[in-house]
C-alpha cells in the first residue's frame, strides 16, 4: 500500500518539479522512489489487508505483482534514460509514466470494480499522451490517436459491463458481487452480457484477438521506451486485472467462461504468431509477439482459473524480463542505425557481442528454448493444460510456438551472418542487459524462486 | 560424484573461456576436454561391468516443487556413449587448430555441447534428460550458423525447427508420464517406467510416437531425415562432427534408454514398422550417396545408412542386435569423425569438395591417402576393422529376425563399398590435376588427430571384448525386462 503513495507521489514531484525548478532532481528522485517502493512492498510480503473501507485489497496476489511490476519499471526506467534526456516536456513525460505505473498498481490491487476503473482510467489517459510524445514523428500521432479511439471503445464496453453487472448484484465491491452470485439460483439474464462486455474491455487492454487490432500500430508508432512501457508493465497490470476479476468475482461461471477463454486464446495463439512470421520490422513482430504470448497465459487461466495465478506471475515475470531485454536491444539499434528493421540487425555479433548476445537470450527466452525461463514458464502452461485435460488445446500452443521459433529467430539469423559497423554503448545500457541477461538464466535454472504465489 | 563432474567441468570452462584472449582460449578448452577424457577413462577403468544398477550417481533436488532431480549416474550403456564423447572432443578441438579465425566462443560452444551430452547420457531424470537433449541443441545451431558455409540461416534453421518438432512431442509424452506418477508426481527414471508400462494399450502407442518422432529426427532415419545432409554439408566441419559422430546418438541412446523400457508394448507392437523404416533408409541412402558429387554429401549420406543399420538392430530387440548397436555406436562416431576430417583437410587445401574436380591426391600425398583407406575400410566394415564388429552383429541380428530383411539390410556392406570405393577412386587415385597437384600432406596437427584414430579404428576391430563387456549387463538386463514385461501383456 505504501509502496503506492511512492509512486504517486513521485509523480506528483514531477509534476511540481517544472514549477519549482527542480528538474535536475527528477531522474534520482524516481529511480530513488522505485527502488523505495520495492522495498517497502516487500517488507510487507506478510502484511495481508485491506485499505480504505475494502476498496484496495493486498494479497499475496497483488503484493507479488506490484512488485513485479515495480521492478519490471526500475529496469524500464534504466533502459529508458534518453527518452528523459530532450530538452522539452522532460518532468511531464516522466510524470506520465508514473501515473501509469500507478494505474497498473490499482489495477492488481483492486477490490472494487471503481477502483479498477479508475486504474484503467490513470493507465490508459497517460498512455494516450505518451504514445504521442513524439510530436513531430506523424506515426507517434497515429498510434496516440489510434489507441485513443480504440482504448475509448474499449472503456466504454468495460464500464458498460460494469453498471449491468452492479445492476445485477447491487455491489461495485468484488467479494459481495461473488457472494452474490453465489448466493443467487437464478440471476438476471442482463448480468450475463455485463460479464461479456468487461471481457471485451478487459480482452482489449490485454490486446487478445480480435481485440487486438490497435496493438501493431500504437506499439509501432510509440517512442520505443513507451512500447516497452505498453508491452510490460501495462500487460502486467492489464492481465492481472483480467484474472482477479474472472478468478473471483465470476469464479461461478468458470466453465461457460472457459469456452470463450478458449475461443480467444486459439484465435490469439493462430493469428498473432502467424502475423508475426510476415513481419519485417522488429518492434512490429515484438508488437505481434506481446499478443502472441498472452495466449499462452489464457491456456494457463482457462485451464484452471483458481489456480493458475502463481503460473500466470512466473510467465509474466520470465516474458517481462525478456521483452524489456529486446527493447533495450532495438531501441539502442534504432539510435544508432535509423530504425529497427532487420536489415539493421545483420552482423551485430560482430558490431557488439553483448548486444547479440542480449537478443539472443531474450528471442530464446520468448520462444520457450530451455534453459532460459521463458521455456520454464510455456512448461509451467502446458504442464497446468495437460494435467487438466486439454491436450487438443495444448498442441494448438506447441504448434505455435513452434511457429513462433521461426520468428523469432529471424533476428538471431540475421544477427550472426555478414558483419556490421561497431556500436558502441553506455556502461549503464552494459550493465543492464547483463543483469537481465544474469536474471533470465537464474529463473530459467531455478524457476523456485519465482514460484512465490 | 564423478558423473557430475564430468557434466560441470566443460560447463565451467565454457563460461570460463569467454572472458579469455583466443590463444588461451583454445589452450583451455583443449586442456579441459583432454582432463575430461582421463576423468572418463577412470570412471571407465573403476566401472563395475557386473553391476546392473547405474554407478557413480548423485541426485540432488533441484526444482522441488515440480519433482525434478538433478539425477545422474552410469550404467553400461552410458559408459560407452560418455566414453566416445570424451574421446573425440579433445580431436574435435584439435581439428580445428589450423584455422586461426575462430573465437573463444567458438570453444566455449563447444565445450557447452559437451557438457550437454555428457547431460543426456547419464541423465536419470526425464526432465533433466528433455534439458540435456534442448541444451544440446544449441551450441551446434550457432556453430553452424555462425561459421557455417553458404545458405546457412535458411538450412540451420529448418534443422533447428526440425529437430525442435521433435523434442516437443517428446515433451508433452514425458509431462504425460510424469502425471502417470503416483503420489506428488515425479520424474525419476524408474517411476517413469512403471508409469509407462502400466499404461493402456492406446496411451502406450501415443506415447511411443511422440517420443520415436523425436528420436528418429534426431538419428535421422528415413523420412525425417531431409534435414541432414543440407546441415552437414553447410556446417562448419567441427559441427558436422558434433552432429555426426555424437549428436545422432542422442537418437539411439533416446531409443534405448527413453523407449524400449518406458513403453515395452508398444515397442513390441510397432518396433517393426520402425525397423522397416530403418531399412529402408539403409537403402535409399546408399543410392544417394553412390552419385553424389559432393565429397562431404557422400558421408552425409553414408551416415543416413549406417544409423539405419544401427536402429534396425537395435529394434530387433535381442542381445545381438543391440550389443552391435552399442560397439557400432562407437565406431561409427570414429569413423565419420575421421571422414570429415579427411574431407575437411582436402577442401581446405584445394577449396573444393566436387568429386569431379579431385583426383591424384595420393600421388602428392601418401600419407593422407594411407590414413584415408584404412577409415574407409572402417567404414565399410572389412574384419578386423572397428566397423566389421558392430556391423557383423547387426546383420546377423536381422538375419535371425527375418532373413529377407537381414539380406536387404546386408546391402549395406557391398552399397557402402560401391560409395566409398568411387569416392576412393575419384579423390585419391588417378592423375594429379591443376587443383590438387598443390596439396600438401598431413602436418603435425593433423596427424596427431588422425593417427590415434587409425589405431582405435584397427585395435576394437581385432579385440572388441573389453567395449562388448562394458555394456553386456546392462544390455542383457534391459532386454529381459523388456521381454518379461511385453510377454505378460497378450
Amino acid at each position: 500500500m505504501n509502496a503506492l503513495f511512492v509512486i504517486c507521489g513521485i509523480g506528483v514531484f514531477s509534476l511540481l518539479a517544472e514549477v519549482f525548478n527542480l528538474k535536475k532532481w527528477v531522474t534520482l528522485v524516481s529511480f530513488g522512489g522505485l527502488v523505495l517502493a520495492v522495498a517497502v512492498m516487500i517488507l510487507d510480503w506478510s502484511a495481508i489487508s485491506y485499505y480504505y473501507h475494502g476498496m484496495l485489497f493486498f494479497d499475496r496476489f497483488a503484493i507479488a505483482f506490484t512488485c513485479l511490476i515495480l521492478i519490471i519499471s526500475i529496469f524500464w526506467y534504466w533502459m529508458s534514460g534518453d527518452f528523459f534526456k530532450g530538452e522539452a516536456h522532460r518532468t511531464d513525460k516522466s510524470a506520465l509514466v508514473f501515473f501509469v505505473i500507478t494505474g497498473a498498481l490499482m489495477m492488481v490491487a483492486f477490490n472494487n470494480m471503481a477502483v479498477l476503473f479508475l486504474g484503467i482510467e490513470i493507465l490508459s489517459i497517460s498512455l494516450y499522451v505518451l504514445a504521442g510524445s513524439n510530436k513531430e514523428n506523424l506515426f507517434s500521432t497515429e498510434a496516440a490517436f489510434k489507441y485513443f479511439l480504440m482504448g475509448s471503445f474499449a472503456t466504454g464496453f468495460l464500464l458498460f459491463g460494469m453498471t449491468l453487472v452492479y445492476g445485477a448484484t447491487g455491489s461495485f465491491n468484488i467479494p459481495a458481487i461473488a457472494n452474490f452470485i453465489a448466493g443467487h439460483q437464478t440471476l438476471p439474464r442482463f448480468l450475463y452480457v455485463g460479464i461479456l462486455l468487461m471481457m471485451v474491455g478487459l480482452a482489449f487492454k490485454i490486446s487478445a484477438v480480435p481485440f487486438h487490432a490497435w496493438a501493431p500500430d500504437v506499439y509501432e508508432g510509440s517512442p520505443t521506451p513507451i512500447t516497452a512501457l505498453m508491452s510490460t508493465v501495462v500487460k502486467i497490470g492489464a492481465f492481472a486485472a483480467f484474472v482477479k476479476i474472472f478468478s473471483v468475482c465470476f469464479v461461478r461461471f468458470d466453465h461457460s467462461l472457459a469456452v470463450f477463454e478458449q475461443g480467444i486464446m486459439v484465435l490469439t495463439l493462430i493469428v498473432a504468431n502467424v502475423t508475426a512470421v510476415y513481419q519485417t520490422n522488429v518492434k512490429r513482430m515484438l508488437a505481434y509477439s506481446s499478443v502472441g504470448q498472452v495466449g499462452y497465459l489464457l491456456l494457463a487461466f482457462s485451464s484452471d482459473n483458481a489456480h493458475s495465478s502463481g503460473i500466470i506471475f512466473y510467465y509474466l515475470s520470465a516474458y517481462a524480463i525478456a521483452s524489456i531485454m529486446a527493447f533495450t536491444v532495438v531501441q539502442i539499434i534504432e539510435t544508432k542505425r535509423g530504425s529497427a528493421n532487420i536489415i539493421n540487425f545483420h552482423g551485430l555479433l560482430k558490431s557488439n557481442p553483448l548486444m547479440a548476445m542480449a537478443m539472443t537470450v531474450s528471442m530464446l527466452s520468448l520462444a520457450g528454448i530451455p534453459p532460459l525461463a521463458g521455456f520454464f514458464g510455456k512448461y509451467l502452461v502446458f504442464t497446468l493444460s495437460i494435467s487438466k485435460g486439454f491436450v487438443v488445446l495444448t498442441v494448438v500452443a506447441v504448434i505455435t510456438s513452434l511457429i513462433g521459433v521461426y520468428y523469432y529467430f529471424k533476428p538471431i539469423v540475421a544477427m550472426y551472418q555478414s558483419t556490421g559497423q561497431p556500436i558502441s554503448v553506455s556502461k549503464s545500457q552494459k550493465v543492464l542487459l547483463s543483469i537481465l541477461i544474469f536474471l533470465n538464466l537464474l529463473t530459467g535454472l531455478f524457476p523456485d524462486l519465482l514460484r512465490v504465489i | 560424484m564423478l558423473t557430475a563432474l564430468l557434466i560441470l567441468l566443460p560447463l565451467l570452462a565454457s563460461a570460463a573461456i569467454i572472458t579469455l584472449k583466443p590463444s588461451m582460449g583454445k589452450f583451455l578448452a583443449f586442456a579441459t576436454s583432454f582432463l575430461v577424457l582421463v576423468i572418463s577413462i577412470v570412471v571407465a577403468f573403476h566401472f563395475d561391468k557386473n553391476e546392473t544398477n547405474p554407478q557413480f550417481s548423485i541426485d540432488l533436488p533441484w526444482v522441488t516443487s515440480l519433482g525434478i532431480n538433478f539425477s545422474v549416474g552410469i550404467d553400461g550403456i552410458s559408459m560407452l556413449l560418455v566414453l566416445l564423447t570424451t574421446l573425440l572432443m579433445p580431436g574435435i578441438i584439435l581439428s580445428s587448430l589450423n584455422d586461426a579465425s575462430k573465437p573463444p566462443s567458438f570453444y566455449s560452444l563447444i565445450l557447452l555441447m559437451q557438457s550437454a551430452l555428457i547431460g543426456v547420457f547419464t541423465a536419470r531424470d526425464g526432465f533433466l534428460f528433455y534439458l540435456f537433449w534442448e541444451i544440446a541443441l544449441i551450441p551446434v545451431y550457432f556453430i553452424c550458423l555462425v561459421w557455417g558455409g553458404e545458405n546457412r540461416g535458411r538450412i540451420t534453421l529448418k534443422f533447428f525447427i526440425y529437430t525442435l518438432t521433435g523434442s516437443l512431442f517428446m515433451l508433452v509424452a514425458l509431462i504425460y508420464l510424469y502425471y502417470q506418477t503416483p503420489g506428488t508426481h515425479t520424474f525419476a527414471i524408474q517411476a517413469l517406467y512403471e508409469a509407462g508400462r502400466a499404461l493402456g494399450e492406446t496411451q502406450q502407442v501415443f506415447v511411443f510416437v511422440a517420443l520415436f518422432l523425436a528420436f528418429a529426427i534426431k538419428m535421422p532415419v528415413f523420412p525425417f531425415h531431409t534435414w541432414q545432409p543440407d546441415t552437414y554439408t553447410v556446417a562448419p566441419v567441427q559441427g558436422t562432427m558434433l552432429l555426426s559422430a555424437i549428436m545422432l546418438k542422442m537418437g539411439i541412446y533416446g531409443v534405448i534408454r527413453w523407449l524400449i523400457p518406458v513403453v515395452p508394448y508398444a515397442v513390441k507392437q510397432w518396433g517393426p514398422v520402425a525397423l522397416i523404416l530403418s531399412v529402408v533408409g539403409i537403402v535409399y541412402a546408399s543410392c544417394i550417396a553412390i552419385v553424389q558429387k559432393d565429397f562431404k554429401r557422400v558421408i552425409a549420406y553414408s551416415s543416413i545408412a549406417h544409423v539405419g543399420l544401427i536402429s534396425a538392430g537395435l529394434l530387433t530387440l535381442s542381445v545381438v542386435g543391440m550389443q552391435g548397436a552399442m560397439i557400432q555406436m562407437l565406431s561409427h562416431g570414429i569413423v565419420v569423425f575421421a571422414l570429415f576430417y579427411i574431407v575437411e583437410i582436402i577442401s581446405e587445401r584445394t577449396k573444393t569438395r566436387d568429386l569431379s574436380h579431385l583426383g591424384g591426391i595420393r600421388n602428392v600425398a601418401p600419407m593422407l591417402a594411407s590414413v584415408f583407406i584404412v577409415v574407409m575400410l572402417g567404414s565399410v566394415a572389412l574384419p578386423l576393422t572397428s566397423g566389421f564388429v558392430g556391423e557383423f552383429l547387426l546383420i546377423n541380428s536381422l538375419v535371425q529376425y527375418k532373413l529377407w530383411i537381414g539380406s536387404v539390410a546386408g546391402l549395406t556392406i557391398i552399397l557402402g563399398a560401391v560409395y566409398m570405393l568411387r569416392t576412393f577412386q575419384k579423390s585419391m587415385s588417378g592423375e594429379t590435376n591443376a587443383m590438387t597437384a598443390l596439396l600438401t600432406d598431413l602436418n603435425y596437427h593433423e596427424r596427431l588427430v588422425l593417427f590415434p584414430v587409425v589405431i582405435l579404428i584397427v585395435i576394437i576391430g581385432v579385440y572388441p571384448g573389453p567395449l562388448l563387456g562394458i555394456s553386456e549387463t546392462a544390455v542383457t538386463n534391459l532386454l529381459s525386462l523388456y521381454s518379461t514385461i511385453s510377454a505378460s501383456v497378450k
